[in-house]
């Protein structure tokens, strides 16, 4: 039977379909038999290819799957977590506006995260206003509920920053800003294909963030960089199968861009959401959160926007910030390691330790996309047999 | 952030769509949808924005993960926590 799995991986896999609930047994199966079978064929090890999507993250370990992918086989968690990657001094910016009196709104897991000393959470204890909201136009709300000024902190991939352009573009109140830490994935693609350190040999691209940019952007990047790029679906099964036809193009060393999402995902996108996020924003460079500056890998406003764009408006105290200390931990964690595909949570020290969900060190064991933290709920590399 | 959320259309009022997801019905703003959309199309929703009409022939397979998603998940299930947030902070609806 050429679709033949070893023994041990054979049975791990029945051990998840079991316990994990898969919906499609026979075809999760097959599925697996064609990842084991060509990373044989590729005959190097490791194969390493590289996701950048924190719900593929979730699905992977919480359905157990890196147990039935091959011992040579590494499937690493790239810069996938818009929380994550929002690198210290745009945190710090958002903290000194919080204490300088300002209303800061942002998307919940931000509170949590610091900068180079302080959360958002840390300014609110110590007196300062800040609000949660889940959306951009909760944000908009709120400035139009007070008097006050309300910048809204806003962060995440493409996904989000569409949302924010569209609200920017529907003439909010005056006493409304946006202090933006937007990030764009294709540049970091870029950046993480270069890494010597990892080593990918392949992408998985993110189901929803190529909803808007459409696959057609990611043709220029596999021909530069003679990387294969799949894109990819959220069960279990869609991951199986994008992993499936991934190693094959790296088998093959073809360096094509397939579309394994295509209920969701068309070559051009929504067109209406590039419009306006390219309206409302510019690509500059900037620093990724312990990876890397990465040319055009943020968004900011562009000038006809200068006067909702908080770094405008305000002058940012960040000096009144260096009274405080930075945590002692933080020289030891690694979150940019990780997100760069150069390390796993378990080469951490402080993992599970002194790192945990209720008080995280590093921005990757705070939201719930990190690496870390999902990691610390589900286990990275389950052991079936032990459930 | 990353994962969207499907819905059914139940009522359009200009720029904004009330929508039901899995039995909770919240108003979505339709201002970057790629499609227009009426009453009985599903779209993909992510924080409050419509960012998909969903074709029909693909609707069983996008409400699949959900559905098992929310039905087998335990409280401390992180991607099922992300649905949920998403479904109780979208705007509630006024229909």
């Amino acid at each position: 039977m050429p679709d033949a799995l070893p023994t041990a991986a054979e049975s791990r896999l029945d051990s998840a379909i079991r316990q994990l609930k898969f919906r499609d047994p026979e075809t999760a199966r097959k599925l697996a038999g064609t990842i084991a079978r060509v990373t044989k064929e590729i005959g190097r090890s490791p194969v390493s290819v590289m996701h950048v999507c924190g719900s593929h993250e979730q699905a992977i370990a919480k359905f157990g799957l890196r147990a039935t992918f091959p011992k040579d086989l590494n499937v690493i968690m790239g810069p996938g977590c818009p929380v994550c990657i929002t690198d210290m001094p745009e945190v710090d910016e958002g903290v000194a506006l919080a204490r300088q009196g300002l209303l800061i709104a942002s998307y919940g897991d931000m509170l949590k995260v610091r900068g180079t000393v302080q959360s958002l959470n840390d300014a609110q204890a110590d007196g300062a206003d800040v609000a949660v909201v889940y959306s951009a136009s909760q944000a908009v709300e709120l400035a139009r509920s007070t008097d006050r000024e309300v910048v809204f902190f806003a962060t995440g991939f493409e996904t989000t920053a569409v949302a924010t352009a569209a609200v920017i573009r529907s003439n909010p109140p005056k006493n409304f800003s946006v202090l933006s830490a937007h990030k764009y994935i294709p540049p970091v693609m870029e950046i993480v294909a270069e890494m010597p350190e990892n080593r990918v040999e392949g992408f998985l691209a993110a189901g929803h963030a190529a909803t808007i940019t459409g696959w057609g952007i990611f043709e220029a990047f596999a021909e530069k960089h003679r990387l294969p790029v799949v894109v990819a679906g959220f069960e279990p099964l869609d991951i199986l199968a994008g992993l499936a036809r991934l190693v094959e193009l790296v088998r093959d060393r073809e360096p094509a861009v397939v579309n394994m999402f295509p209920r969701c995902v068309t070559k051009e996108g929504n067109r209406r959401a590039q419009e306006e996020l390219w309206s409302v924003f510019r690509p500059v460079g900037g620093r990724w959160r312990g990876i890397a500056h990465v040319p055009n890998g943020n968004l900011r406003l562009r000038d006809e926007w200068a006067h909702l764009d908080a770094r405008r408006r305000f002058p940012i105290d960040l000096a009144s910030l260096w009274d405080y200390a930075p945590s002692a931990l933080t020289a030891d964690c690694i979150c940019g390691d990780i997100m760069s595909g150069i390390a796993s949570p378990s080469n951490c020290k402080l993992f599970g330790k002194e790192c945990v969900p209720d008080t995280p060190v590093g921005a990757c064991m705070v939201s719930s996309e990190g690496t870390c933290k999902i990691w610390h709920q589900y286990g990275g590399h389950p052991d079936l047999g032990a459930l | 952030m990353c994962l969207g959320v499907p819905g059914k259309v139940i009522s359009v009022d200009g720029p904004f769509a009330v929508v039901d997801f899995f039995g909770v019905r919240r108003q979505v703003s339709l201002d970057i949808v790629d499609e227009p959309v009426g009453p009985g199309d599903y779209i993909l929703n992510h924080v409050g924005f419509a960012i998909r009409r969903i074709p029909e022939e693909d609707i069983g397979g996008t409400l699949a993960l959900y559905e098992g998603l929310l039905r087998e998940a335990g409280a401390d299930d992180l991607m099922a926590a992300d649905v949920r947030g998403e479904i109780a902070g979208t705007k509630v609806g006024n229909a």
